[in-house]
C-alpha cells in the first residue's frame, strides 16, 4: 500500500499540500466570527438600552465599538482570507506553500495582534481613526506580519507549477499589495510614547488619508480579497469553470483602478476641497461598473448548474453573498451623489450598507468557504450535516435582512427629521426627539443581529460534529 | 488579440506584483498629495488657536473614550445644520487636529461648536448621567471622569510631540504646562476641551 502511493507520488508528483495551517486559520476565523459578532450584538443592545453600558469604562459603547469593528474585519475577515489564500494558492499553483515557518509566523503574529486588540482597545488605548484604531507598537507587528504574509504568496508564486497564475490570485495579489501601501501611509505617527501617539497628518489631510484608507480596506481587504476567495471556491463548489476569462481580466484591472479614487465619497459637503469631493464622487459611480463584472462572473458561473441551487446550501450561501455584493456596489455609488449623501450621511443608513457589505457578502461567501474548506483539511468526505447548512442559511438570510431593513427605516428617517422645518423656518424636531424615535429600529437591528450570530453557532457545532465523526477513511482528494 | 497579451502578464508574477502596485497608487496620490500644494485648500482663520495644556489632555480622553464613534466635528453648509449647529465648518479649523475628530456618525448631535451651549455644570451634570440632562439620550455615564484625577505627567512630550508637527506651541507654553494641567481632574480637561471647541469662528466675529 505505502509502496503503491509513493510510486504514485514521484510519477504523477503530488504535491503534498500544507492543509494543517489551513485548519489553524479556519478554526480562528470560525471562533473570531461568533466573538466579532457578539461585540456587534451587544454594542448594538447599548444602543437600544444604554442602561447595558454598567457604568464600566471597558465596555462602554465607545471602546467597544472599534473592537467589534477591528474583530470582525481584521479577525474575522482577515483569518478567513489567511485560509481561503493559504487553502487555494497551494492548489492553483501545484506546490506546497513557499516556507512552513511563514506560514506559522503568520498564524501567530496575526492571533497575537488580535490579543494584543482586545486588550489595548477596551483600556482606550487608540489612534482614533476608525478602522485604524491600533497604537503604533501593534502597527509595526501587523507590518511584520504582512511582510511575511506577502514574501509567503510571492515565494509560492514564485515557485508554482503553473504557467498561467489563477484569475483568484490576482485579486489576492492586490489585496496583499495595497493593504500594505495602505496600513503603512495611515498609521504614520509620531510615538509620544509607548501606547500614545499622533497622527503626522492633521485637519483635512489627515481626513483624506483616513478616508483613502477606509475605503480601501473596504475595497481590498473586503472586496478584492474576497472577490479572490469567490473566484476559487465558487467554480470549485459549483464544478464550473469561471463565465468568462475576458470580463476577469476587464473588471479586476478596472476595479483596483478606480477603487482607490472613491474615498472622498466619505467626506462629500465636509471642509474638504471641492476637487477632490468631485473626483471622489465620480469615480465612486464608475465603480458600479466593475463591481457588477465580478458580480455576473460570480451568478454565471452557475451557468449549468442552477439546479444546485436547490439541493446546495453551500453554492446557495454563495449565490446570495454574490447578490448581495452586486447589491451593496448598486447602494454604495447611490449613496455617493452629492443629494443623496446628504441626506445618508452621519446617519444609520451608513451602517446598514456597510452591514449588506459585511454580513450579506463577506460573510456569507467566507460561510461558503469554510464548508468547502473544513471538511476537506480535516480529512472527511463531507459536512457532518447539510441540513444544519440550510437552517443556517435561512439564518444568516434573515438575520442580514432584518438588519439592513430596520437601518434603512431609521437612517431615512434621522436624516428627514434632522432637516425639517417648520413654515417660519425653525427646525421641526431637536436632535433628543430624533434619537427616541431610532429606539424600535435599534431593537429590530439587535434581534437581525441575535438570529444572524445564532446561525454562527449552529455552525460552529456542525463543524465541531465534522472534526470530531467518524466515517470509513476516504482518501482526500486535492 | 488583446487578450492574448494579458497571457504574456499573468505568467510572470513580478511583472504583475509591479503592474498592480503603479495601478493601485495613482488615485491616491492625486488626491492627497495636491492637499498639501494647492494655495487655497486651507484658507487662513485668524481666531484658530493651538489648544491649551489643559484642552489638548481633555481632546486625548475624547479620543480614548472613542467619542468619535457616535459625534461629528463638521458641519455641512446645509441650513437646518447651520439652525441646528451653528456656522457651517471651514477647513483650518481642524489644522491643529492630529488627529481630525471629524467623525462619520451622529447616534449623538454634532459637537463642532458645542463650546460655549452649555454651562461647565450642565456638563457635569450630564456626564454623570446623561439622561438626567436629556430623558431620550443614548449615551453612557462617565462617572469615572470625576473620580479620575487627570495624569498630565507626558504634557510636555505631547506638545513637543505636536510642536515637531507643525502646531505652534511655543518652549513658555510647554514650561507652563504642567502647572496648568496640576490638581485637575479628567472631567475639568475633558470639559474644557468641549468648551474650546467651535471657538476660533466666534473669536472671528467678535
Amino acid at each position: 500500500m505505502v509502496e503503491v502511493s509513493e510510486k504514485l507520488d514521484v510519477k504523477q508528483e503530488i504535491p503534498i499540500y500544507d492543509d494543517a495551517i489551513v485548519q489553524k486559520f479556519a478554526i480562528a476565523t470560525l471562533l473570531f466570527a461568533i466573538l466579532g459578532m457578539f461585540f456587534g450584538v451587544y454594542i448594538a443592545a447599548e444602543l437600544a438600552f444604554p442602561v447595558l453600558n454598567f457604568d464600566l469604562p471597558w465596555i462602554s459603547f465607545g471602546r467597544l465599538r472599534p473592537l467589534h469593528t477591528n474583530a470582525v474585519i481584521f479577525a474575522f475577515g482577515g483569518n478567513l482570507l489567511f485560509a481561503a489564500v493559504y487553502y487555494s494558492v497551494q492548489r492553483t499553483c501545484r506546490v506546497r506553500l513557499f516556507s512552513d515557518f511563514l506560514s506559522n509566523f503568520t498564524f501567530w503574529g496575526w492571533q497575537l495582534v488580535i490579543v494584543l486588540a482586545a486588550i489595548s482597545l477596551p483600556l482606550g488605548y487608540t489612534q482614533g481613526k476608525e478602522y485604524a484604531e491600533l497604537e503604533w507598537p501593534i502597527d509595526i507587528l501587523i507590518a511584520l506580519v504582512w511582510v511575511a504574509f506577502a514574501i509567503n504568496f510571492f515565494g509560492t508564486l514564485a515557485i508554482r507549477k503553473e504557467k498561467h497564475i489563477y484569475v483568484a490570485n490576482w485579486f489576492y495579489m492586490s489585496l496583499i499589495i495595497t493593504v500594505a501601501i495602505l496600513h503603512i501611509f495611515n498609521s504614520m505617527v509620531i510615538p509620544v510614547s509607548f501606547m500614545k501617539s499622533y497622527s503626522v497628518y492633521a485637519g483635512l489631510q489627515d481626513a483624506m488619508v483616513q478616508w483613502w484608507y477606509g475605503h480601501n480596506a473596504v475595497g481590498f481587504f473586503l472586496t478584492a480579497g474576497f472577490l479572490g476567495v469567490m473566484y476559487y471556491f465558487m467554480p470549485k463548489q459549483a464544478q464550473r469553470p469561471v463565465y468568462s476569462y475576458r470580463l476577469s481580466i476587464i473588471h479586476f484591472w478596472a476595479l483596483i483602478f478606480v477603487y482607490v479614487w472613491a474615498g472622498p465619497h466619505h467626506l462629500l459637503y465636509t471642509a474638504l476641497p471641492e476637487w477632490t469631493q468631485t473626483l471622489g464622487m465620480t469615480f465612486s459611480l464608475i465603480l458600479l461598473a466593475p463591481s457588477w463584472g465580478g458580480m455576473i462572473n460570480g451568478l454565471f458561473t452557475l451557468k449549468g448548474a442552477w439546479d444546485k441551487l436547490r439541493t446546495d446550501p453551500i453554492i446557495k450561501f454563495m449565490f446570495v453573498a454574490v447578490s448581495f455584493y452586486g447589491m451593496s456596489t448598486f447602494e454604495g455609488p447611490m449613496m455617493s451623489i452629492r443629494t443623496v449623501n446628504s441626506l445618508s450621511h452621519y446617519t444609520d443608513w451608513t451602517v446598514g450598507h456597510v452591514h449588506s457589505g459585511a454580513l450579506g457578502w463577506v460573510a456569507m461567501i467566507s460561510i461558503g468557504a469554510l464548508y468547502y474548506m473544513f471538511p476537506r483539511v480535516f480529512g472527511k468526505s463531507k459536512m457532518y450535516s447539510t441540513n444544519l447548512i440550510n437552517v443556517h442559511f435561512w439564518m444568516s438570510t434573515i438575520g442580514v435582512v432584518l438588519y439592513i431593513a430596520a437601518m434603512w427605516i431609521s437612517g431615512v428617517m434621522q436624516g428627514l427629521m434632522w432637516r425639517a422645518v417648520n413654515p417660519d423656518g425653525t427646525l421641526t424636531y431637536t436632535f433628543a426627539q430624533t434619537v427616541a424615535a431610532m429606539h424600535p429600529y435599534y431593537v429590530i437591528r439587535l434581534l437581525g443581529g441575535i438570529v444572524y450570530l445564532s446561525g454562527m453557532l449552529l455552525m460552529a457545532y456542525n463543524v465541531y460534529k465534522t472534526i470530531t465523526m467518524r466515517e470509513e477513511t476516504v482518501p482526500v482528494k486535492v | 488579440m488583446k487578450f492574448n497579451r494579458h497571457q504574456f502578464v499573468e505568467q510572470r508574477a513580478a511583472l504583475m506584483g509591479i503592474l498592480v502596485t503603479i495601478v493601485v497608487s495613482i488615485g491616491g496620490l492625486a488626491e492627497i498629495v495636491p492637499l498639501y500644494f494647492l494655495k487655497d485648500t486651507i484658507p487662513p482663520l485668524e481666531g484658530v488657536k493651538p489648544y491649551t495644556p489643559l484642552e489638548l489632555e481633555g481632546r486625548d480622553i475624547y479620543i480614548r473614550e472613542g467619542c468619535y464613534n457616535c459625534h461629528s466635528q463638521m458641519i455641512r453648509p446645509f441650513r437646518a445644520e447651520t439652525e441646528r449647529y451653528g456656522p457651517y465648518s471651514k477647513p483650518a479649523e481642524s489644522m491643529y487636529d492630529h488627529p481630525f475628530q471629524w467623525g462619520s456618525k451622529r447616534t449623538g448631535p454634532d459637537l463642532a461648536r458645542v463650546g460655549g451651549k452649555y454651562s461647565d455644570s450642565w456638563h457635569v451634570q450630564h456626564f454623570r448621567d446623561p439622561r438626567s440632562m436629556v430623558p431620550e439620550s443614548v449615551m453612557p455615564r462617565y462617572p469615572w471622569f470625576e473620580k479620575t484625577p487627570l495624569d498630565n505627567s507626558k504634557i510636555q512630550d505631547k506638545m513637543r510631540a505636536m510642536k515637531m508637527l507643525g502646531v505652534p506651541y511655543t518652549e513658555a507654553d510647554i514650561f507652563r504646562a504642567p502647572r496648568e494641567t496640576a490638581n485637575k481632574t479628567e472631567l475639568d480637561a475633558i470639559i474644557a476641551y468641549l468648551q474650546s471647541l467651535g471657538k476660533a469662528v466666534k473669536r472671528e466675529e467678535e
